[in-house]
């Protein structure tokens, strides 16, 4: 890959090769199936009804949703679950389609890819969630390479971890092109 | 066509009367989150300065957490919000 650079206009452009583009769509596909709101396929009224009607949500049990759609208070129950419940679907909703704008623009066979100041705001947090999920997966400390290089030669974590120390370099170019 | 009612804000708890505590919104560490992608977050969420988001950030990584914002608690819950949408652990607190 050829890091992200600022274009005229606030865009960022980069370089990805065929597999690393096939690499990001199946992770980003993966996190949107994660989050994709189960209220989406009902309809407006439903969505109203159960807003109106349902108690405070629940932190998810997946430890990658809950670290995906956090508490919004600490030591507080119920001011989460208000919150959550008030919010949690806009998240989801946000998150999904931060993810389907980077779908969107990710050159089918890899290549040049060209991102729109609001595409690259997509990118910057689409990625981030996959970084997030990946990395809760894993269970990753801020040493993270310590925990690789830890790693048996065999154990099938090791390419996780450096998908992982991937997506971390691919973030950090583009926070660099955006500043 | 209708008129639409005069009060558009709706009733919350915040708005009952509290003893005068501020709230705040704290942002708190984790592993994953990069060290510029959370300054970059600060910047362009808050609109601080480069120093002042660096400055945050390194409080957040260092201490554990830090207050990045203060106000109404509306407001306070708007933040957090804003950057749970760019995936930083971020809650609401009364001090």
């Amino acid at each position: 890959m050829e890091p992200f650079r600022s274009t005229r206009g606030g865009g960022v452009k980069a370089v990805l090769a065929a597999a690393e583009a096939s690499l990001l769509r199946s992770l980003v596909s993966q996190i949107m199936d994660l989050i994709e709101p189960e209220a989406a396929r009902a309809t407006d009224l439903d969505e109203l009804e159960a807003l109106l009607t349902a108690p405070a949500a629940e932190t998810p049990s997946d430890p990658v949703l809950a670290r995906l759609l956090p508490d919004g208070y600490r030591d507080d129950p119920d001011a989460a679950g208000e919150f959550r419940k008030y919010t949690e679907l806009a998240l989801r909703a946000a998150k999904h389609e931060n993810a389907q704008m980077m779908l969107d623009s990710l050159p089918e066979e890899g290549g040049k890819l060209q991102l729109t100041p609001d595409q690259a705001q997509a990118w910057l947090r689409a990625l981030n969630d996959v970084r997030l999920a990946l990395g809760t997966k894993l269970g990753v400390s801020e040493d993270f390479e310590e925990q690789w290089d830890g790693l048996a030669q065999k154990d099938p974590r090791r390419t996780a971890f450096e998908v992982y120390a991937w997506l971390g370099a691919v973030q950090e170019s583009l926070v660099r092109a955006l500043w | 066509m209708s008129v639409a009612p005069a009060e558009v804000d709706l009733p919350r708890s915040a708005d009952k009367p509290t003893p005068d505590k501020p709230w705040v919104t704290i942002v708190w560490n984790d592993p994953i989150n990069l060290m510029d992608y959370v300054t970059y977050v600060f910047q362009h969420v808050f609109g601080y300065p480069k120093k002042k988001a660096e400055k945050l950030m390194l409080d957040v990584h260092h201490k554990g957490k830090a207050v990045v914002a203060s106000g109404v608690r509306e407001a306070m819950e708007h933040n957090v919000e804003v950057l749970h949408g760019y995936g930083l652990w971020a809650t609401v607190h009364q001090d």
